[in-house]
């Protein structure tokens, strides 16, 4: 704080001071803290606001728990609360595109930060970007065109002789919302892993391959144990934006796909429970944090190392 | 155990820049055998060339008799010490060096037991599970060459792994690379800038310039009998004459200077113009002028430099001269600016041409 006083004066300091503030207490906190107070609330007609039955409970998250339906899985024959399936559904499939992001992300960020041409980097990384310039809604939207039913995906495979029927993409389960998600927060993951390999000195790279050791173990002992911190914070990234997406869900969900924002969106817009979806919203934020913790123990990453 | 290694012809080009130009030596196995060179002269580019990361534009590599074209370094018999070392920091030490055995589908037990005989080797006992941060630069030097030689490598391949050491430290691994190289017999190529390093520790040494090799000779010979000016100068002070060839008979000639008339060793020339090159060490320095090959000089500056003094002198032509006496007390130190005379022995003088290079 001196230290900005003596550079910037007290009158630009206490500026910058005042917009760091309202970011904070306006864009963050009190937001927050209106839903956090509105979701122990019950859901009342206005003339009960404020009355003898508006106190605070835990019933709106409780009402995860409502419900049950039968299921049945590996055999098992089970009976869920459909909002508890829901959000597992939920955390599983965010857990696959998270999964599938790596995959994809991983061979690319090692081409970009150690085998292509330096020169030829910028219109690589570019030509990765332009897509990013487009609004999510109609990237969406352009994936539900390819997937349609009579869309380019399933004329192309035709045309390949690779299947025999068109398929119905968006009426797989989530299928549809898999790909969505990939595509929407892909870039999300490569970033990370690329700053984490470039990072590595190629010489190690070349001393494991001197040493006699094949491609994959070079990449399993040296390449991918240097570039976990990139990894997990990519991961917590697409994975958090994924549980959290509600466009994507809501544009190439099918009839069976049902994503836990979605319901957090029902109880807003079509029940007009605001306490509720409250309760729920931060039921996912909460979980999901839990969720990232845990996994983030499990691989032995610190707080710190994401941070670099 | 060890291998020897032929280059035969050489040639490395980057698009259109040359960077090993028809090189041609014979390595033996066992030798420690150092390339010596200014920054940029394809030594690097030679050893990398032998280790497999690049491919020659022309010509054969032999290692063990055997044609290695094609092969990536992960199917030679070679280990590369890194200027950088290139450890692994996320291994302790002991997997470090194990690191080539259990790529090698090596048990656990037997490598943890060969990184330890290994660490007993390179006189590092009981580093096997520190981390690699936690070592001293000597340390990890010796690190490096145990994961190098638990691979048991027919030929070591060391790019300059000394120069990030300090002064004292360099001189102490010296003698340890040279120990433990007679210790494994395994063939050592050491690639240096550093004519000290490569002098002391090497069997035999290629001086390079340009992309070419220059001379291959062992140390003395490189010192005492440089074919040609760059690598005389390159290795060592020189005195430097410049003159005409006069009289050549029996490997002596005379050489006329401005200076006056000199008589030394006559090199092969081929043609070109020679120059005398004379060792700062070689002269002598005297009150009166000599029978042959003196110069008259003016002291200009003392310099002592602890085993020796170095007498710096400029001659009436205005040529700077340098004369080294041993601080032995056996030679009397001239004062500065005193009018002395300076003078060698035919046959520590030579008439070299300019370096070999193309063009």
């Amino acid at each position: 704080m001196q230290d900005l006083i003596r550079r910037y004066g007290p009158g630009l300091t206490l500026l910058m001071g005042l917009l760091v503030a309202f970011w904070l207490v306006m864009l963050v906190i009190v937001p927050n803290i209106t839903l956090f107070e509105q979701s122990f609330r019950p859901y009342l007609p206005v003339v009960e606001v404020g009355g003898p039955k508006d106190t605070y409970s835990l019933n709106n998250y409780l009402k995860v728990f409502d419900g049950n339906v039968d299921r049945s899985f590996l055999g098992f024959e089970f009976s869920i609360p459909v909002h508890v399936l829901t959000f597992w559904l939920t955390i599983f499939y965010s857990m696959v595109v998270t999964f599938l992001c790596f995959l994809l992300a991983y061979p690319l960020a090692y081409y970009m930060a150690k085998i292509v041409n330096p020169r030829s980097l910028p219109t690589l990384i570019l030509m990765l970007f332009i897509p990013l310039w487009v609004s999510e809604v109609l990237r969406a939207f352009a994936w539900w065109i390819i997937l349609a039913f009579k869309g380019p995906l399933n004329a192309l495979l035709l045309g390949l002789g690779l299947i025999e029927d068109p398929i119905r993409w968006t009426n797989m389960g989530y299928t549809g919302v898999v790909i969505g998600l990939i595509y929407t927060y892909v870039l999300f993951m490569l970033f990370p892993i690329y700053n984490a390999i470039q990072s590595l000195d190629t010489n190690q790279i070349e001393a494991a391959e001197d040493l006699g050791a094949p491609w994959w173990k070079i990449h399993w002992r040296i390449v991918l144990p240097h570039s976990k911190p990139g990894i997990a914070s990519g991961s917590v990234m697409v994975f958090m934006l994924s549980a959290g997406s509600l466009l994507v869900p809501s544009i190439l969900g099918s009839t069976t796909s049902q994503w836990f924002t979605q319901t957090i969106d029902q109880w807003f817009k079509d029940a007009l429970d605001w306490n509720t979806a409250s309760a729920y919203a931060f039921l996912l934020l909460l979980l999901c944090t839990v969720f990232v913790t845990i996994a983030m123990r499990l691989f032995r990453v610190k707080l710190s190392d994401i941070a670099k | 155990m060890s291998a020897g290694i032929d280059l035969e012809n050489v040639c490395c080009d980057f698009g259109t820049f040359r960077a090993v130009d028809n090189a041609n030596v014979s390595i033996r196995p066992g030798e420690f055998f150092s390339f010596l060179g200014p920054s940029g002269c394809g030594k690097t580019t030679i050893l990398r060339m032998v280790s497999g990361f690049i491919e020659p534009t022309q010509g054969v590599i032999r290692i063990g008799g055997e044609d290695v074209r094609g092969k990536r370094p992960n199917q030679r018999p070679t280990a590369l010490i890194f200027q950088n070392l290139a450890l692994f920091p996320l291994m302790p030490i002991w997997e470090n060096i194990s690191f080539g055995l259990e790529v090698r589908g090596v048990d656990k037990a037997t490598r943890r037991k060969k990184a330890e005989d290994l660490l007993q080797l390179v006189d590092l006992p009981g580093a096997a599970d520190k981390m690699v941060s936690q070592l001293s630069g000597g340390q990890k030097q010796r690190v490096a060459i145990a994961r190098a030689l638990a691979v048991e490598p027919q030929v070591m391949l060391l790019d300059e792994p000394l120069s990030a050491l300090d002064l004292k430290l360099r001189q102490h691994m010296r003698a340890e690379l040279r120990a433990i190289q007679q210790r494994t017999g395994v063939t050592f190529i050491y690639i240096t800038h550093d004519q000290g390093e490569a002098l002391a520790m090497s069997d035999r040494v290629g001086v390079m310039s340009q992309g070419s090799i220059q001379q291959i000779a062992d140390p003395r010979e490189i010192y005492n009998n440089p074919v040609n000016g760059f690598v005389a100068s390159f290795v060592g002070e020189n005195n430097v004459f410049q003159g005409e060839v006069q009289h050549a008979a029996a490997g002596m000639a005379s050489f006329t200077t401005p200076h006056g008339q000199f008589r030394a060793r006559l090199g092969d020339l081929s043609g070109k113009i020679g120059k005398l090159y004379v060792r700062p060490e070689h002269t002598i320095i005297t009150a009166t002028p000599a029978a042959e090959n003196s110069v008259p000089v003016t002291v200009s500056d003392i310099s002592f430099e602890g085993s020796f003094i170095a007498v710096h002198a400029t001659s009436d032509t205005g040529a700077h001269l340098t004369s080294e006496l041993r601080n032995d007390g056996s030679a009397t130190v001239p004062e500065k600016g005193v009018r002395v005379h300076m003078s060698f022995d035919p046959a520590r003088a030579a008439i070299l041409p300019d370096a070999n290079v193309r063009g």
